[in-house]
């Protein structure tokens, strides 16, 4: 059923009929209309059973949530940036605990500074948690992702974190087609814990492990979600036969075919290069595009075989590690290695700050012009005399070698207008 | 259900970890001697006739066949015992001592009123055994002797069996009946009791009639004399021979004020004797402190509420028509009463001399074989004498004498004689530990709120005094064993299974055998050791 | 005198059983068929008050439900001592997450009952006063705040013990800790630091908040029992004396749990919706310091030179509770 709604509003719908019994969350920006829109149908019972905890803390909210699966209830929460800073802790343990709970994180960027606009900075610090990561191209994918997060964490036994861009994506209206009742129903399965507390049959869980078996279970863990590799297209080809669009998986390729210069992006900014794309198409430039759906588990073979038909790749993310550079490109990189593909890593859009068409359009005719060093990090748009200005103030401790040499080789400092 | 490796693990998995290899110490129960019962002349097991008693109603009778299997005088030991049970009580150190010998009077009567019995359950040995004697001694023994199959005689020369319990106790400590109806209890277990029959010559008593073994059990009966200067006017008598008269049933002449000569337990009863007999005035002369006078001091409490007299530090000089002269002493460094020369006059219309008895052991002259020293007859650690088969006990041995040692010795008496009997070799009783106060964990015994600490006081009151009182109501009577804090033994508090914190203590169930540790499990903390109410579990290192 | 009154002389009313009393007046713990919520096998140091509080408790929350309990556990000893792979020595439905979450989780579940319908079944959150009092206090505070449906407890044992004995916000002032050594001029833990807990439970004005100790089982049991006849947030706050870290005998610990009592440091009390409702009596009055000698970690109070300021204030402490929650009889006051 189509209908103009607000992502959150959507995304809250679209979980509300996944049937989750327990909902716990902390209000943080950009996720809030989300939670609240679950606690007005928990309010109104149009949403029920299910009980709405209205937590201290994000750690609270997911640590309610770990207590309610393992009680055998299908459970949700959503959180962004700090907020999921602070779940920190119980991220890795809902995850070490095998514990199928299903989180929306409204992608936003973390302080300090504080800033509540969008960027991945926060999924990507959380990349190591064992959640497996989905990254919602647009609202309807997001809507459809959370479906498919349920039936994936449930079949394995495992968290799913369905990403959607804080405010571009929770906050924009657009036109979503709303699976129904009955077609959620008919398409996420029963709850069906893989332990569980039960007096009738009791169980300790949540064990101190030693030297003895922690690689062992650590190895479990990490296998299991490379079932996901499997899994999550096997679901996305059920999702397409059940809904008659392609949505989740592991990625979606735009016009690649023949491509020399592939573009590789997470979330809501691979629409914009898409449009880019088809100007290059229409240009005669064989450029493509690759929106990477599930970030964690990394899908290698998969962005190999996507990729590896190129003669370079660009990778647009909005995150990186600071003292290292790109996080996806690091990973693409890796991915790439020995295919003679170049890769050029570009952070963009932190916190919040546009990625324009126009500066897309820049950017991929710099590197297909070899104006762009494949080595380094490069920062899309960074205000370089503003950069340069502070790293030589007199007062304060004088940039050394580092800072003014070795990042200037690296060229991140250096890289014109981008 | 696929559950996660090693986060999700099957319950109570953990005893596979053996922790009992951890322990230095392992926690043992042990049955340690309570003071009272090693207080007890009679060799009773005090605690555990208490225990039966904690249960009430259904209890009293295993409590009273548990005191009749050492003691055949409940009824009349809860009535004249000094009670030495109660003097070394751990509970006299919390607040006040068990009243035990008003609780064993209470289980005597009962058994009275109800008319319980014992019988003998082994069959006959063929065996027979003489006794001389039917006091609390010779009684006794017989008692013993008849429940373990021999066929047994007492022979007595007096005219009723009970010999100081009847003539040297007044009848207002120990009513007749009941010391009649204890008796007749013995008797009743084909014990014959030949009366009016002195043994002259035990030799030829022994020869005459084949007996396979005696126990000698005369008693001290002959008045100890003083030498006390006396005129020919002067009208003294002997304690015993007035209290034995009075027994039979004679009021002797004692006039208007009355002196009694002597410290000891004899001169309280020959004192309140001669108040009974109407003596206006009754007086005391010791020579030492009340404080060094032999006599029980419940005793001493009770003679003076009665208005019997008392001259401390004082010796009689001379007596003569009415008229002692009596010299004032004073107590030595060593304590002992020295003379001061200081003399005053005493009225008295009549001298009790109240110093001792002595034994009368001319039935033994014929026995060269059996050694009489002190006028008291030389035995071994058996009990026996030189002459093999006879044995001897109460008065007639060297030591303390009352009628609760005088049943304590026809206790063991008849255990060494059996043995002897049976040709078996000596067996000298066990020794052992006893439990002190500092053992118990007295947390765990309740106080007694104040008004029911005075009805129990006013009970205890009651049941010390002579019988026109009664003994321990039944709620009383069970009240008071309940506070036995069974000092060294098990009395099933469910402390140590409860305390323990590793589950390492079993709860078996049943009585005497409740609780198993289990070394499995114990990583010996001890624990269960502290928390003992009756400090009997104690810590055992660990021998590796 | 009435059959009842009897009783009162019968040792049944302070042991854990008596086989004169009836059997529904003995304790839990004196029962052979009692759960045994935490089995033998444990990893605990000999003598720990917190594996036997927590039998305690559990044992009392299952005979109270009929065995149909869930619990949530913070990490902390218990957690540690109690389920090492391969092994568990739990034997109800239990969950560990993490330090500061066990009452969040406990919500969590409850909330997860809730929605099922099953109102049989009732969640118990367990930690240590590390993981209540300091770092698990906010997700406590709003389990509170919400009223959710669980029973906690902490298991006090007045420092973080499995980590090595430092000090935590429920370390008494004078106490010697890995973080709080008495060296230079300082003695042990400062004072007019830490926090009541109970208090604060209180403050939120839940329907249940009550302290206890392992030296008196029957009050703790009578506890845990009423707590789970009541629904909504309640707390209880259990001192158990750790031999570790508070340098006591291990045959020592009820008899330092009852010391606690007994000297009026540790109020023993219930509280239904912020209101005091009954306190336990001191029944001997005892002085602080016969507490605190057989504890290593004041040891320093007793040395050279004696610092009987401190011990003094710590007195002026036992006293403000006696004072401040009537801890005495008020007869025995009179006399």
């Amino acid at each position: 059923m189509l209908s103009q709604l607000e992502g959150s509003q959507a995304t809250a719908k679209a979980v509300a009929r996944c049937r989750p019994e327990v909902v716990a969350a902390y209000p943080i920006s950009p996720q809030t209309h989300i939670v609240e829109a679950l606690s007005d149908m928990v309010r109104l019972g149009e949403l029920a059973p299910c009980e709405y905890l209205t937590v201290e803390s994000e750690f609270g909210a997911l640590s309610a949530c770990i207590g309610a699966s393992a009680m055998g209830s299908r459970t949700f929460t959503a959180t962004s940036s700090q907020g999921l800073l602070f779940m920190a802790e119980a991220l890795f343990n809902a995850s070490g605990l095998g514990l199928p709970i299903v989180m929306t994180v409204a992608n936003r960027a973390i302080g300090a500074p504080i800033n509540i606009w969008n960027d991945h900075s926060d999924a990507m610090a959380m990349r190591d948690s064992g959640w497996i990561q989905l990254f919602a191209g647009s609202n309807q994918e997001a809507v459809d992702l959370h479906l498919q997060a349920f039936v994936l964490a449930e079949r394995l036994g495992l968290p799913v974190m369905v990403c959607m861009d804080g405010f571009v994506l929770t906050h924009a209206v657009e036109r979503i087609d709303l699976p129904t009742v009955e077609e959620v129903d008919a398409f996420v399965p029963r709850f069906e814990p893989r332990q569980l507390l039960d007096p009738a049959h009791p169980v300790s869980i949540g064990a101190m492990v030693g030297p003895e078996a922690f690689t062992e279970v650590k190895y479990l863990m990490h296998a299991r979600q490379m079932q996901a590799l499997d899994e999550a297209p096997s679901i996305a080809a059920d999702f397409g036969d059940a809904f008659g669009r392609t949505s989740g998986g592991l990625m979606h390729s735009y016009r690649t075919e023949g491509a020399d210069t592939v573009v590789l992006a997470l979330g809501s900014q691979v629409g914009t290069i898409e449009v880019v794309v088809d100007d290059l198409r229409e240009e005669g430039h064989a450029v493509g595009v690759v929106e990477l759906v599930c970030f964690r588990p990394w899908p290698e073979t998969e962005v190999r075989r996507a990729l590896a038909g190129a003669e370079r790749v660009l990778v647009i993310e909005r995150a990186f590690a600071p003292g290292a550079g790109g996080i996806l490109a690091a990973d693409v990189r890796l991915a790439l290695a020995g295919t003679g593909t170049e890769v050029f890593g570009v952070v963009a859009g932190l916190g919040g700050r546009p990625v324009t068409r126009s500066a897309i359009r820049e950017l991929v005719d710099d590197v297909r012009a070899g104006r762009l060093a494949p080595e380094g990090t490069h920062f899309l748009g960074l205000r370089t005399d503003v950069v340069e200005h502070q790293l030589r103030r007199a007062d304060g401790p004088r940039p050394g070698p580092h800072a003014e040499s070795v990042l200037a080789e690296l060229g991140i400092v250096g890289s014109g207008s981008h | 259900m696929d559950e996660p490796f090693a986060i999700t693990l099957d319950v109570g998995s953990s005893r596979a970890n053996k922790t009992g290899s951890w322990r230095t110490e392992r926690p043992v129960y042990v049955d340690l001697l309570p003071p009272c019962s090693g207080a007890c002349p009679a060799g009773e097991d005090v605690r555990e006739w208490l225990y039966e008693a904690e249960d009430g109603a259904a209890g009293y009778e295993r409590a009273w066949r548990r005191i009749m299997a050492a003691n055949p005088f409940p009824a009349t030991m809860g009535r004249v015992c000094y009670h030495p049970c109660e003097s070394s009580c751990n509970r006299g150190q919390l607040d006040e001592a068990v009243g035990i010998n008003s609780i064993e009077r209470f289980l005597g009567d009962e058994a009275l009123r109800q008319g319980w019995t014992v019988g003998v359950d082994v069959p006959a040995t063929g065996r027979t055994v003489l006794v001389v004697g039917a006091g609390p001694c010779g009684l006794a023994a017989a008692y013993h002797l008849a429940r373990s199959g021999h066929t047994v005689t007492i022979r007595d020369a007096g005219p009723m069996a009970g010999g100081m319990m009847r003539f040297g106790i007044p009848a207002y400590r120990l009513p007749r009946d009941v010391l009649d109806r204890e008796v007749a209890r013995i008797v009743a277990l084909g014990v014959r009791l030949e009366l009016d029959t002195k043994v002259d010559d035990l030799d030829a008593a022994l020869r005459r009639d084949g007996f396979d073994a005696a126990f000698l059990a005369v008693g001290a009966q002959v008045g100890r004399r003083a030498h006390l200067p006396a005129g020919s006017a002067a009208h003294v008598l002997e304690a015993i021979t007035m209290l034995h008269d009075v027994a039979e049933g004679e009021r002797p002449l004692l006039g208007r004020r009355v002196a009694i000569y002597g410290g000891g337990n004899t001169a309280i009863d020959a004192a309140r004797t001669a108040r009974r007999l109407g003596a206006e005035e009754a007086v005391i002369i010791y020579r030492r402190t009340r404080e060094r006078m032999p006599a029980h001091d419940s005793e001493v409490r009770e003679a003076e509420d009665e208005g019997v007299l008392f001259r401390w530090l004082s010796t009689i000089k001379h007596v003569d028509g009415g008229v002692m002269r009596v010299e004032k002493m004073e107590l030595d460094d060593t304590g002992f009463p020295q003379p001061t020369g200081e003399i005053e006059e005493l009225a008295a219309d009549s001298l009790i001399l109240a110093l001792g008895q002595d034994t009368d052991l001319s039935l033994l002259d014929a026995m060269g074989d059996v050694e009489v020293r002190d006028g008291a007859v030389e035995v071994d650690a058996t009990m026996m004498t030189g002459r093999p088969g006879v044995f001897a006990g109460g008065d007639v041995v060297p030591g303390e004498r009352s009628v609760t040692v005088g049943i304590g010795h026809g206790r063991r008496a008849a255990a060494y004689i059996d043995a002897w009997l049976a040709g078996l070799p000596d067996r000298s009783e066990e020794v052992r530990r006893t439990a002190p106060f500092e053992r118990l964990n007295t947390w765990y015994f309740s106080e007694a709120p104040r008004s029911h600490r005075a009805q129990l006081e006013a009970a205890r009151r009651e049941s010390t005094f002579d019988e026109v009182t009664h003994g321990l109501a039944p709620d009383t009577a069970l009240y008071e064993a309940r506070r036995c804090m069974s000092c060294g033994s098990c009395f099933s508090c469910d402390n140590c299974y409860g305390v323990c914190p590793d589950n390492a203590v079993l709860k078996i169930g049943g009585p005497g055998h409740g609780y198993e540790i289990d070394l499995d499990y114990c990583k010996g903390c001890g624990l269960c050791a502290a928390e003992c109410p009756a400090g009997a579990i104690e810590m055992v290192p660990e021998q590796y | 005198m009435p059959a009842q009154q009897v009783k009162l002389y019968q040792i049944g009313t302070f042991a854990v059983g008596n086989r004169l009393l009836d059997a529904e007046q003995r304790t839990v713990q004196a029962r052979m068929d009692r759960s045994n919520s935490l089995t033998s096998g444990h990893r605990a140091c000999r003598g720990c008050g917190e594996a036997l509080g927590a039998r305690y408790v559990l044992d009392a929350a299952m005979r109270a439900t009929g065995g149909q309990i869930v619990a949530a556990n913070a990490t902390g000893c218990l957690e540690v001592f109690s389920t090492p792979y391969p092994e568990t020595s739990w034997q109800l439905p239990w969950l560990h997450s993490l330090f500061g979450n066990s009452p969040a989780v406990a919500s969590g579940m409850a909330a997860a009952l809730r929605a099922q319908g099953r109102r049989d079944v009732r969640v118990v959150g367990q930690a240590g006063d590390g993981g209540a009092v300091d770092i698990g206090l906010g997700c406590l505070s709003g389990m509170f705040e919400r009223d959710d449906d669980v029973l906690f407890v902490c298991y006090d044992n007045e420092g973080y013990m499995n980590t090595g004995v430092q000090r935590s916000g429920a370390t008494p002032p004078g106490a010697r800790t890995a973080t709080t050594r008495p060296l230079g001029a300082q003695p042990g833990n400062a004072f007019g630091q830490g926090k009541s807990l109970p208090l604060i439970a209180m403050a939120h004005e839940i329907p249940y908040v009550a302290t206890a100790t392992v030296a008196d089982l029957h009050d703790l049991e009578a506890k845990v029992e009423h707590a789970m006849t009541l629904h909504g947030a309640r707390y209880l706050h259990v001192l158990v004396p750790c031999p570790l870290g508070w340098g006591s005998a291990s045959e020592d610990t009820v008899r330092v749990a009852r010391l606690a009592k007994e000297t009026g440091i540790f109020p023993v009390f219930e509280a239904e919706h912020g209101e005091l409702t009954s306190v336990s009596r001191i029944r001997q009055r005892r002085p602080v310091e016969d507490y605190l000698i057989l504890q290593s970690r004041f040891a320093h109070l007793f040395g050279e030179p004696r610092r009987d300021d401190i011990i003094a204030r710590i007195q002026q402490q036992a006293d403000r509770n006696i004072e401040r929650f009537g801890l005495l009889d008020p007869r025995a006051q009179e006399a």
